[in-house]
């Protein structure tokens, strides 16, 4: 007999659900909830998901097992009264007004209260809630939304591993927050936006562009120029039931044009670019004896978890931009004198699937004289909302066609927008195929793929990653020698660009893996399939530098550097240090301090002790002076000397402090 | 009526040293999860207070996010993430004393201490004022406690004998600790 429960009156076989809320809505019934998600785990909180069960009473079905033999009611007096009165007193604590919220009609709160039928409010809200609006460069946290469903939390600590937010305080105190309430720039968030992307409400939120977006187009001195990542055509497919990522993109460019956009390009041929400055990057890397594995640089969100929390490795991230700054960096460069326009007057956008592309586009890198590469990021979401803004029905329109040269691409370049998409394209460069040569390994929703490949007598292993508790889990097994790969992609969002904190809601499983699917349909209709094969890609090529690779490689490649996880924090080590003292701060940052720069702290503070110098200094401890690949770190006035370990602490305070204290000592030894 | 207080050291050993107990703290009860609790606390007995910069240390060395450490430490009420002055004097705001005037002694004592609105501790870190819930001495009404000393029937002008008092110790000390050095 398989075990079962009879929901409803009606036997439901358990069949391997974990949860009665699972079992019950594989029978039909689509019970609410706020704090479940199948992802994460099980926080029970919410109540929206009780059920009675016979002999138990009320039950969280979230949490609750299924027993052989059970009878469970779903609808009954008491089900739909806690439910309700749940669902009130979360709206008398959630300061929001539906109107002009940015999750106006895709809010599940709204949408329980409609369903549930709450027609009143029966509760006060608290007086001391935080509701201090939180504005980043990618992420607007808005706490007075905040339900405390704890859905974000969890995705960033148990999926992410990252643990940027969390709650504090207690009782009618209790918030979600950063560290010591700090904002979310201020803090080690990598702006994968995965959080948002699960909020029920709209307490977290993408940062909109779309109003200087509009600013741009009405601005009749402007040139207004687009490129759309290739994640963002599945996502237009599902959403305007158009069949066909490619047809959905031919049909929003028709759009695009009657909005006012200048020019429309395609992201995928700076994704082609990428592919061919990456696969020569990792053979002269193997030819030079490494080190390996390279890593991708794509998302930058991986880019800024590496800055942040792995520092030793940035060495080996492939110093490619992302094909979003490859596109901005040659659209500032060609496009004024193409168009006849001046350069100040060009105007870029790009569409992205991506909360961190915002961040990315904004840092000072990618930025001449102050005026960044690209000069707004719309989300999918964004630019759904600026059709529907405009009036336009994507689905009734002819489809369009993308502008050249940066409209071309091969079908390599549409899979980036899938986990293992760029591996996939530099497998096929490296291959030398010119059809369609399919990896199967490095597709589909796993959090860790793998692919080898035979490349002039040696095999090229390679490691897909998505999500960053998979990627650290990963990169503790190459530490270890576990593993061992040469090339590694890594993508910040479970399955890719897809998932997209960018992209519509929901950005399930279910979706994501549709979305995928979509794009490596994308790729069959294609004339070409490697990134090599791109004839504008080599005519890009030519004409930035043609042998000249150093100009291209200023244009199309960047650097890192470590990365400080929180904002400005000094431990101070003397109460009240004189201004005559030499200023000593030793850096605690995890880097450091794991190389034992506690005790060259320790040491440093001893010598100057035994020499009778302790007035001469004035000893700090502080977190990472973004320095970290030379741990352990410690600055004399302005100055940062690396590799000060234990070890070496006496002789560099012989040679280093000593004589800037020597004026000074004099001074105190003749008193 | 005064109460011991320790001889004031050189300043730079006393943080030094504070920080290095931390350290300490850290290696005694091991880098875990688990280890959190007790090291605030006794962290806490070193600062009077929990600084960030402190928690920022304590999830470096425990390799745990830093919000995990402030949502712990903001968990707790016998946490405190504000300093907290040397001295902690408490006026109780229960019924019994608020029948009895304590409202014209907490603002005598907020004009003497200097604390503006808003302000519980002292910049120097000497005095933090509270105004707390019955502390069960309704019978000596209105009544003060003064790092767990209770002081009854106070007026404004026992009040002000009473911090004279531990001004002229705290001068005292620090003119030895000037002595020594
Ligand atoms: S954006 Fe990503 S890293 Fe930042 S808080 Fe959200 S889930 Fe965490
Ligand atoms: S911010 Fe959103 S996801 Fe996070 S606890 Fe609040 S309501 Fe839930
Ligand atoms: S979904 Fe079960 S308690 Fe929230
Ligand atoms: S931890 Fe980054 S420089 Fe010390």
């Amino acid at each position: 007999m398989t075990p079962t429960v009879i929901i409803d009156g009606t036997p439901v076989p358990v069949n391997g659900h974990r949860n009665l809320l699972e079992l019950i809505r594989s029978s039909g019934v689509e019970l609410p909830t706020f704090c479940y998600c199948s992802d994460l785990s099980v926080y029970g909180a919410c109540r929206m998901c009780v059920v009675e069960v016979e002999g138990r009473g009320l039950q969280t079905a979230c949490s609750t097992p299924p027993e052989d033999g059970m009878v469970v009611r779903t609808t009954t007096e008491a089900t739909q009264r806690i439910r309700k009165m749940a669902l009130e007193l979360l709206l008398a604590n959630h300061q929001g007004q539906c109107q002009t919220c940015d999750r106006n009609m895709r809010c599940r709160l709204q949408a329980l209260a409609d369903r549930l039928g709450v027609r009143r409010v029966r509760f006060e809200a608290p007086a001391d809630r935080e509701t201090q609006l939180d504005e980043g460069v990618a992420l607007v946290r808005d706490p007075a939304k905040c339900i405390l469903c704890g859905d974000c939390v969890r995705m960033c600590s148990e999926v992410q591993g990252i643990g940027v937010l969390d709650f504090a305080g207690r009782g009618s105190n209790v918030r979600v927050t950063p560290a010591f309430g700090r904002s979310i720039d201020e803090v080690e968030c990598v702006y994968c936006g995965q959080c948002a992307a699960i909020c029920p409400t709209g307490a977290i939120t993408v940062r909109s562009a779309i109003d200087e977006v509009w600013k741009a187009i009405h601005d009749p001195a402007r040139t207004v120029v687009v490129q759309i990542a290739p994640a963002v055509r599945a996502a237009l497919a599902q959403h305007y039931g158009i069949a066909g990522g490619e047809h959905a993109l031919g049909k929003t460019v028709t759009a695009l044009r009657r909005i006012g956009f200048d020019r429309v390009f395609d992201t995928s041929f700076a994704a082609d670019l990428t592919t061919v400055e990456e696969g020569a990057e990792f053979l002269r890397r193997r030819a030079s004896g490494g080190p390996l594995p390279m890593f991708t640089s794509c998302c930058p969100a991986w880019v800024k978890y590496a800055e942040q929390f792995q520092p030793d490795l940035l060495g080996q991230l492939s110093t490619c931009r992302s094909p979003q700054q490859m596109f901005g960096a040659l659209a500032r460069k060609h496009l004024p004198a193409d168009m006849g326009i001046l350069p100040e007057d060009l105007y870029v956008v790009s569409v992205m699937p991506c909360s961190a592309k915002k961040f990315e586009a904004a840092r000072p890198e990618f930025a001449q004289d102050g005026r960044p590469d690209v000069d707004a990021v719309l989300t999918t979401q964004e630019l759904i909302r600026m059709i529907d803004q405009a009036g336009l029905k994507p689905a009734e329109l002819p489809a369009g066609a993308l502008d050249l040269p940066f409209g071309f691409k091969t079908g390599a370049g549409v899979l980036f927008g899938a986990s293992g998409g760029v591996a996939e394209a530099v497998l096929r460069l490296l291959s030398g195929g010119r059809g369609r040569v399919e990896f199967r390994e490095v597709r589909g929703l796993n959090g860790l793929k793998e692919a080898e490949l035979e490349q002039d007598g040696r095999p090229v292993r390679v490691g897909v990653v998505s999500g960053f508790g998979n990627a650290r889990a990963l990169l503790e097994e190459i530490r270890a020698g576990l593993k061992s790969f040469d090339l590694v992609e890594v993508m910040a969002c479970p399955g890719g660009c897809v998932g997209g904190a960018g992209q519509p809601w929901p950005a399930d499983t279910g979706m994501r893996r549709e979305r995928a699917e979509m794009l490596y349909d994308c790729d069959a209709v294609q004339p070409l399939h490697n990134a090599a094969d791109n004839p504008f890609v080599s005519d890009c090529l030519e004409r930035i530098g043609g042998s000249d690779r150093h100009a291209a490689h200023s244009l199309l490649h960047t650097g890192y550097r470590p990365r400080r996880r929180i904002d400005g924090q000094v431990i101070e080590l003397d109460e009240k240090p004189p201004a005559a003292r030499v200023p000593v701060s030793v850096c605690i940052g995890t880097n450091c301090y794991l190389r034992g720069s506690y005790d060259t702290l320790k040491r440093l503070m001893e010598a100057a002790r035994r020499e009778g110098l302790e007035e001469a200094f004035d000893f700090q401890a502080t977190f990472c002076f973004e320095n970290c690949k030379a741990s352990p770190n410690v600055r004399v006035g302005e100055e940062i000397h690396g590799g000060v370990t234990p070890e070496e602490a006496d002789e560099f305070f012989r040679s280093r402090l000593l004589p800037l204290a020597d004026g000074r000592s004099c001074a105190a030894a003749r008193e | 009526m005064t109460q011991a207080v320790a001889v004031r050291e050189p300043a730079q050993d006393a943080a030094g040293r504070r920080f290095e107990r931390i350290q300490q703290l850290v290696e005694e009860y091991g880098a875990s999860r688990s280890a959190l609790i007790p090291i605030l606390q006794k962290a806490q007995e070193e600062y009077r207070y929990l600084p960030e910069e402190i928690l920022t240390f304590i999830a470096t060395a425990l390799d745990l996010p830093p919000s995990t450490v402030f949502g712990v430490a903001t968990f707790y009420a016998q946490f405190s993430l504000e300093p907290v002055g040397k001295y902690v004097i408490k006026v109780c705001d229960g019924t019994a004393c608020h029948v009895r005037k304590n409202q014209a002694l907490i603002s005598s004592l907020r004009s003497r201490l200097g604390l503006k609105e808003g302000q519980k501790t002292t910049p120097d870190m000497r005095y933090t004022l509270e105004i707390v819930s019955c502390i069960g001495a309704c019978a000596l009404a209105p009544a003060v406690v003064i790092n767990d000393r209770v002081y009854g029937q106070m007026t404004a002008d026992k009040m002000k004998a009473v911090l004279d008092e531990i001004e002229r110790v705290e001068a005292a000390a620090a003119g030895d600790g000037k002595e020594e050095q």
